[in-house]
């Protein structure tokens, strides 16, 4: 079933004094319910825009971008933010937790605005999530007194809890080390699969990336299948990139 | 209606936590609030016991409105015949149906105490005077109309003559001596209070008995002529007091003076109080808006370090207006809380006993209740200067461009 639709995709900005600029041209892509994307590109190559996109936080300037087989640009400002509470759940790479709220009342945050049930029975909801996440006995700790991988299962927990159908993780492993993000991984692949939510990743790291089940590279505004530049050469520009298509051809799929 | 509780109550939830992590630096900018409600309800309150006390003072001494006043007296400053007066005097109340009207005449009576006879103030005055007057009694009752007839004469006394007769129980029938030309034994029926700046005795005594007690002449060396009054509605007192004039002058003839004239405190009704209301208001509204530039200045420099919160707040569904609402909610409900505390500091101040008894001199026998539209006004004063400090910080919140907030 498909979740997310984008067809022809483009975003520009209007420039003052400068021809219009193109973030983002000929975006294809469509995401299933349980799938597992990964998008690795370079700073500066749209990620942003496209998260935002897919976040239902923007809409395109040309082309169809349509959420549960409806147009997204006929969605009212409020409806757009309901339908972003009930579906879509956001992990970041700074975790951004609240500051001076428990990891409880952090996970509770997103119910505050759902209706009924999920609303008033917020605090058990959010407690049995973060006993799933296995911080249960951490529910009044503050976020400056937590590790980073604690805080990023927070967030996970937090970006869980309304039971969203699709997860972008945006940059999710940026801030820990190699291991404590193998382990966050590990777990967000886990809850995702226990909800049947999709996940999308956005990753400089070719190791996460190839946690996913279908690889996508942004390139200068263009969404391709990263397989298929696998192979390309590797030019002076790419030099200072994070990660090289080699790195990427490596990693077994 | 599902959807508008639980974002009511959601706003609630997230205006409260806000407060709670930055409480110390908003209790400190809501102090200036709670500090000038408090002003204002308190002047408010206060000017309601005022008020009563003055009303109170008033009707006592000028009459409820509207009083009319006639005074009568030969153009050479002899005294008109009491008798003929009299007769013109009932006459003009028949004419014009009035049922309140009293004669009111200051004079003197030797009275017989423990320690020696004394001379104590007499008002003679008609039995309806305790209704035009309000007159309250700390104890017994007002004349009735059948005291007249009393073969013992019936007098009130205030509180000092009471106390100095050793406050005997009025069940008791308690007795004076009236050394007068034609000495007599009263009975004591009522008690009045005085305000604390009286210390004399003094009584009412009904205006037959008065003049039953004390020989025409003797009235006429000590006192002059009575003063008529009247209680009439005010709409007609205009009219009456020409209808008045013009009876009396044309009843007495050439060679006397009249005047008739309305004498109740709405006459000339002013509120003592209002320049210094005024004063106290106007400082009270100043430090409010110091209170509020101090908590706009807060939300603002705080909403700096929000913009990443607001930012993770929208990307989990929080509408604009909902962001928008939560931010008005906090200085709402913290201003609210502010004011809460000051109208009831106010109260406090308002009902202390002590204060209550500077401002009534003794004077106030029924003291107000804390007006509840002074409570209100506090509270109403509070959340719209929350309401106001809270519209700057939350039309920059609802601009927060969502991505760019969490990502800078």
């Amino acid at each position: 079933m498909t979740l997310l639709h984008l067809a022809g995709v483009t975003r520009t900005v209007q420039l003052v004094d400068a021809p219009p600029l193109t973030i983002l041209s000929g975006v294809d892509l469509d995401v299933a319910v349980g799938d597992r994307v990964s998008i690795v590109g370079r700073s500066g190559s749209g990620k942003s825009t496209l998260l935002n996109l897919l976040g239902l936080l923007d809409n395109p300037t040309t082309g169809v971008l349509e959420f549960d087989n409806r147009p997204v640009k006929s969605f009212s400002s409020a409806e757009r933010d309901r339908v972003r509470g009930r579906d879509v759940g956001f992990i970041f790479q700074q975790f951004n937790l609240l500051q001076g709220r428990t990891a409880l009342e952090n996970v509770m945050t997103p119910l505050l605005y759902a209706q009924g049930k999920q609303f008033w029975q917020r605090a058990r909801i959010a407690t049995e999530m973060l006993d799933r996440v296995g911080l249960g006995h951490r529910l009044g700790a503050m976020p400056d007194k937590l590790s980073g991988g604690e805080q990023q299962r927070v967030a996970i927990a937090r970006s869980l809890v309304r039971g969203p159908r699709l997860i972008l993780a945006d940059e999710p492993t940026g801030a820990l080390d190699l291991e404590t993000g193998a382990d966050v991984m590990a777990l967000l692949d886990e809850v995702a699969t226990g909800s049947g939510a999709a996940l999308i990743t956005i990753t400089h790291d070719p190791a996460i990336a190839a946690l996913a089940t279908r690889h996508l590279r942004l390139d200068h505004g263009v969404l391709t299948v990263a397989g298929a530049n696998i192979g390309r050469t590797v030019s002076d520009d790419d030099v200072h990139d994070d990660l090289r298509d080699d790195d990427l051809a490596a990693v077994p799929a | 209606m599902n959807r508008l509780l639980s974002n009511v109550v959601g706003s609630f939830v997230e205006a409260w936590q806000e407060l709670r992590i930055h409480k110390t630096r908003v209790m400190l900018s809501l102090i200036g609030v709670a500090v000038a409600v408090c002003a204002i309800t308190t002047v408010v309150g206060l000017g309601a016991v005022a008020q009563q006390s003055i009303v109170e003072q008033n009707e006592r001494s000028g009459g409820r409105s509207a009083t009319l006043s006639l005074y009568a007296s030969a153009s050479d400053g002899s005294m008109i015949d009491p008798e003929a007066m009299q007769e013109l005097w009932a006459t003009a109340l028949d004419r014009y149906g009035i049922d309140y009207a009293s004669r009111v005449l200051y004079s003197t009576q030797t009275v017989q105490f423990t320690d020696g006879a004394v001379p104590v103030q007499v008002i003679a005055v008609d039995q309806p005077y305790g209704t035009m007057h309000r007159v309250k009694l700390t104890e017994g009752t007002w004349f009735s109309v059948d005291d007249a007839d009393r073969l013992a004469p019936a007098v009130l006394v205030n509180e000092v003559f009471y106390d100095r007769i050793g406050r005997p129980d009025l069940a008791t029938h308690p007795t004076t001596a009236l050394l007068g030309a034609t000495p007599a034994t009263a009975v004591i029926t009522g008690v009045y209070p005085v305000s604390t700046w009286e210390t004399e005795p003094a009584m009412y005594m009904l205006m037959d008995t008065l003049t039953a007690l004390t020989p025409a002449d003797q009235l006429a060396a000590g006192g002059g002529a009575p003063n008529y009054e009247l209680w009439v509605p005010p709409e007609i007192s205009e009219d009456l007091i020409v209808a008045l004039q013009r009876d009396t002058e044309s009843a007495l003839g050439a060679g006397t003076q009249v005047s008739v004239s309305r004498q109740d405190y709405a006459a000339y009704n002013e509120d003592p109080f209002a320049s210094i209301k005024l004063l106290v208001g106007g400082v009270a509204g100043l430090v409010l808006l110091l209170g509020a530039l101090g908590l706009v200045n807060i939300a603002l420099v705080t909403l700096k370090q929000r913009i990443r919160e607001i930012g993770v707040r929208r990307s989990f569904g929080a509408t604009a207006g909902r962001v928008f609402f939560s931010v008005m909610m906090e200085s709402i409900v913290a201003t609210l809380v502010a004011g809460v505390v000051g109208v009831i500091g106010a109260v406090l101040i308002v009902t202390n006993p002590m204060l209550q008894e500077f401002i009534s001199q003794g004077m106030v026998t029924d003291f107000p209740p804390f007006p509840v539209e002074a409570a209100i006004l506090g509270l109403v004063c509070a959340t719209v200067v929350g309401a106001l400090a809270g519209l700057l910080p939350a039309l920059v919140a609802v601009r927060v461009k969502v991505i760019d907030a969490i990502r800078y």
